[in-house]
């Protein structure tokens, strides 16, 4: 009766929906950038992410839109500058996150109000009909590529040489992908705060690598994790008065951790 | 039947010239082996094969658009790679087949067949050793049924049994399928027994020999 009487409340409500949507869509996103060892590439966006939040604060418009924006920015110039250092690829990912951070500490200062705190570890039980359904339906959106393009992205992550002689349009396909995860950053920067949004793409695709063999089962696995993390860091933090974000990825990290240690090697 | 083209072939990177007027024909279910020193030009002519690269004169023409590449590669694939040997295979059936999932496991399961890989359809291809991973690399080629196999140096990297047995698989894929297989190696003697001519390449040029006159040769120098 008591975990019921989080249902009678409207923002709880709305709360859960927001986070049954993260949780699909962060794995979903998170499996490409983990099996293209590009892990930090969540860090880097949502960072940069960030400096967008502060830009649309202190310029009045949407800090939504402005993440959306920086992210894509960020992931363009993540590829630019991976290709003039090729050798050296994970350079890429320190400039841009610094870049992100340096424009996201000079435009906090100037933000007015609380508002850009909020960005940082997220607040998905203030989140008002009109976000949930803009949420919702960009994560239709997110799920509905994804799984176009289901193949492709395999075999980009799993042999990018061997997709380029297949015919596949690697660039593009990269290009769209660099687009989809700068949304699930935008969406994620306002529910679970842009600091976390790169251990949620992470974490439950590490845990899925533990016990699954192969890629739909580890995408399935990933978004049943997701979606259990989200769900009990929510009624944890509803119970104890925590933040939500914050307890998501502290229960990800213990049943990670559980997992390393009961599951063996294979 | 030609399958292969190549007339008065010349290219060159910058001022360095690579291949100096190459000409040779390739028939339809023959198995040729391309061998030469490191920079002697067997890259640079499979890539003017899979067009990736243009002639700077002459031709390198391929009378067929499906052709399978197995580029080379030099380690084992990440063991926590979460992927089943199934779905790496069925990468290889071209999108625009647009066949149903029935029909797409009978023809990932045929091709699993042919490099007698079939029992570990469901194994994680991480966990695979290397030359298991090379015939799944194979199987994967093959499913298009390709009238054209490119492999650059597939035995690289793998004990003698593992390289045997990979070209025993080519042999008889060649043999039994018709398959018209070109293969860069370093090992030609590994090969001898199954490809039909030996491409070999000298100083930019190129000599064709049968197996017996490329053995005879080595026997001669030795």
């Amino acid at each position: 009766m008591l975990f019921l009487e989080l249902f009678s409340f409207e923002f709880m409500r709305r709360a859960l929906l927001a986070a049954l949507c993260i949780s699909i869509i962060t794995p979903m996103i998170g499996q490409v950038i983990v099996l293209k060892r590009m892990s930090t590439v969540g860090d880097a966006l949502s960072h940069t992410g960030l400096a967008g939040v502060a830009i649309g604060l202190v310029l009045g418009f949407n800090p939504i839109i402005g993440a959306f924006a920086a992210a894509i920015c960020a992931g363009l110039a993540l590829e630019l500058i991976r290709r003039r250092f090729s050798w050296y690829a994970e350079l890429s990912v320190s400039i841009t996150l610094s870049l992100g951070v340096g424009l996201a500490a000079v435009f906090s200062g100037m933000a007015p109000g609380a508002g850009f705190y909020n960005f940082l570890f997220g607040s998905i039980v203030a989140i008002s009909n009109g976000e949930l359904f803009s949420i919702a339906m960009l994560s239709i959106i997110v799920v509905g590529i994804t799984i176009f393009l289901y193949r492709p992205l395999l075999h980009i992550a799993f042999d990018e040489e061997s997709a380029v002689s297949a015919g596949i349009p690697v660039n593009t396909i990269n290009l769209i992908f660099t687009i989809l995860t700068a949304v699930a950053v935008a969406i994620s920067a306002r529910t679970v705060g842009a600091l976390i949004i790169s251990s949620l793409m992470v974490i439950p695709v590490a845990c899925a690598m533990q016990i699954s063999r192969g890629y739909k089962e580890n995408l399935i696995y990933s978004i049943m994790f997701a979606f259990l993390f989200t769900m009990a860091g929510l009624i944890l933090s509803f119970y104890f008065n925590l933040r939500p974000g914050g307890a998501i990825v502290l229960i990800g990290i213990a049943v990670l951790v559980l997992l390393i240690i009961v599951r063996p090697r294979r | 039947m030609e399958i292969i083209t190549v007339k008065s072939l010349y290219f060159q990177y910058e001022k360095e010239p690579i291949l100096k007027n190459v000409s040779f024909d390739v028939k339809k279910g023959e198995f040729i082996c391309v061998a030469g020193i490191n920079g002697s030009g067997k890259s640079t002519l499979l890539k003017l094969l899979l067009r990736l690269l243009k002639p700077t004169l002459g031709c390198a023409d391929v009378l067929t658009n499906n052709v399978a590449y197995l580029a080379q590669r030099a380690s084992a694939f990440n063991p926590d790679f979460p992927a089943t040997v199934a779905e790496i295979v069925s990468l290889g059936i071209p999108i625009k087949m647009n066949i149903g999932l029935r029909e797409q496991r009978k023809t990932v399961d045929n091709a699993l067949k042919q490099m007698d890989m079939l029992d570990y359809r469901n194994q994680s291809i991480g966990r695979l050793s290397g030359g298991q991973q090379q015939r799944v690399l194979l199987a994967k080629a093959l499913v298009k049924k390709p009238d054209l196999i490119i492999l650059d140096e597939p035995t690289v990297g793998m004990d003698n049994g593992a390289a045997t047995q990979i070209c025993c698989l080519l042999g008889k894929l060649n043999k039994k399928e018709n398959a018209t297989l070109i293969m860069v190696t370093h090992d030609v003697p590994l090969i001898l027994n199954h490809a039909d001519r030996i491409l070999q390449f000298e100083k930019g040029g190129i000599k064709l020999s049968s197996p017996k006159d490329f053995y005879q040769n080595i026997a001669l120098h030795d």
